[in-house]
């Protein structure tokens, strides 16, 4: 079919602006990142603090080859996917029985609002005592940011669904379980895929301040060993890498979404 | 006169709050019989739909009785009842097909006998070009279309229908009422409708039961007959009936009476 010359104009537009934004988040970038080289070149800033994107690449090119890299990346990915697994099932388990028990939920509810509320960081020492300064304790550590958050977001959404999609069950003949398999949890797709990537966020905060303080390996202990050390290239690198690392697990999970919400 | 199908006796209801008692039903006695199509009117929240919620066991009951073919409804009786809600609630995960099979689902009655009647209904009542789409994708006669066959599948003795053309805009509303009307009625369903349009009810039912407001009790108990001459008796054509008006003033004076 033919456009009308009205429409073709108005499509051009928009796309001129959206590659407009696109250029400019990118000249932001290169823009500060030049300012950062600069500064540090003509000494505006003290490059031992602060160092500089150059020294930043030299860096981690040093740290790939002669501190494993990429193993440290790989285990705090590793302690990361998997305690963001765990959250995953612990929380809708948890948000479930609460729907099935709602006289349960109303007792636990007081308790999972103060878990919740908690500063986790606050928890670490202790889980080293417990568990001992290993994986384990790290993944602990990366569920418990994220963990109770979870099973109160989830639970709100259950109890929210539509109470004549529920009745419909029933007067199909169904039961709780029918309501809780045929409606609650297909209704609540769409809540639960938003929880994890709000997680996947919360999970990456935990596993690396379970790091900082009972870690050999990954990233959280790049950080503070190059703090303790007066290392700051390698402070920043991980920094950066960090960075990278959530951009790229928030926008594997947003693409989950967005293949959902195509196919419906 | 035979046994009628379904016999409510006295039947009474309190709903209970922090604040008291409020009484929503009180001594409601009627009774339906097969094949006929009844239609309970009053005031909003009287508790009318508290009725259906009765007969089909969705809340226990408190006092008096229902009996469906002679027997005493207990708690937990196996009936085999239709409901249709005021919204269709078409899942948006499932496809048309998927959602007109989720009472077979849950029945566990997805036999090639019960499959070949859905697809029957799906052909007969123009879902076929549907069956794969999205809820989203139908119009809103078409959805509750797809309700009702979702409903028919099952083969239910009664239909209970719950204002469900109340969501619908008022032109929809008129088409889907016709053809809502003209399904159940060819299929000779026994339906108890519950609405607040009287000339819904008298466009569709053959006695009307009028409420009073809560605690609700049956007011007057009016048979519709509507001289249509040869014409089938659909809810459109009744409507353009000589004698609709009559029966839409004397409902409405009912309605209106304190007893």
């Amino acid at each position: 079919m033919r456009e009308s010359a009205l429409q073709e104009q108005y499509r051009k537009q928009q796309k001129r602006r959206k590659y407009r934004t696109h250029f400019l988040r990118l000249s932001l970038f290169a823009a500060f990142l030049a300012a950062w080289e600069l500064s540090a070149r003509t000494g505006l800033i003290d490059s031992f603090i602060f160092s500089s994107p150059s020294q930043i690449a030299a860096t981690c090119v040093n740290l790939t080859l002669e501190e494993g890299l990429f193993t440290h990346i790989g285990i705090t990915l590793y302690e990361t996917i998997v305690s963001f697994l765990l959250v995953l099932a612990v929380g809708i388990g948890s948000a479930v029985l609460l729907w099935l028990f709602p006289g349960a939920a109303k007792v636990c509810e007081p308790y999972l609002v103060i878990l919740n509320s908690l500063p986790k960081s606050a928890l670490a020492p202790l889980l080293i005592v417990w568990l001992g300064a290993n994986t384990t304790t790290i993944i602990v550590s990366g569920m418990s940011v994220a963990v109770f958050g979870s099973i109160m977001n989830l639970y709100t959404g259950f109890t929210e669904i539509d109470r004549d999609k529920l009745t419909l069950i029933y007067t199909l003949g169904g039961k709780k379980r029918h309501a809780l398999f045929k409606v609650v949890l297909p209704g609540s797709i769409p809540l639960i895929l938003s929880v994890l990537k709000v997680n996947i966020g919360l999970c990456l905060v935990g596993v690396i301040i379970g790091e900082f303080i009972g870690a050999r390996k990954g990233l959280g202990y790049i950080i503070i060993y190059a703090s303790q050390v007066f290392k700051l290239p390698w402070l920043i690198a991980s920094i950066i890498i960090l960075c990278v690392i959530a951009v790229l697990l928030y926008s594997l999970l947003n693409l989950l979404e967005k293949c959902y919400a195509k196919k419906h | 006169m035979n046994q009628p199908l379904l016999e409510l006796q006295k039947l009474s209801l309190s709903y209970h709050t922090m604040e008291g008692e409020v009484a929503a039903l009180s001594d409601i006695t009627f009774s339906v019989h097969e094949g006929e199509f009844v239609a309970v009117v009053g005031p909003s929240g009287c508790g009318k739909s508290t009725i259906l919620n009765l007969i089909c066991g969705l809340l226990p009951i408190e006092k008096g009785d229902i009996y469906f073919r002679g027997e005493r409804l207990a708690k937990g009786s196996p009936l085999n009842i239709g409901y249709m809600l005021q919204k269709d609630h078409l899942f948006e995960w499932r496809t048309v097909y998927k959602n007109i099979l989720l009472g077979l689902e849950i029945r566990h009655m997805k036999t090639a006998e019960h499959l070949a009647r859905a697809d029957a209904l799906i052909e007969q009542y123009g879902l076929s070009a549907f069956r794969d789409s999205r809820p989203s994708q139908l119009s809103g006669g078409m959805r509750q279309r797809a309700a009702l066959i979702r409903t028919l599948v099952l083969d239910p003795d009664l239909m209970l229908l719950d204002e469900p053309f109340s969501a619908l805009d008022y032109q929809t509303r008129l088409s889907v009422a016709d053809d809502i009307g003209t399904i159940l009625r060819s299929s000779g369903k026994t339906a108890v409708l519950v609405t607040h349009d009287i000339s819904e009810a008298v466009s569709m039912a053959d006695r009307v039961i009028v409420l009073t407001p809560r605690p609700a009790r049956v007011q007057s108990i009016i048979p519709i007959s509507l001289s249509l001459g040869d014409a089938p008796r659909t809810p459109m054509a009744s409507r353009n009936a000589p004698d609709f008006k009559t029966y839409f003033n004397l409902i409405w004076k009912e309605l209106h009476t304190d007893a």
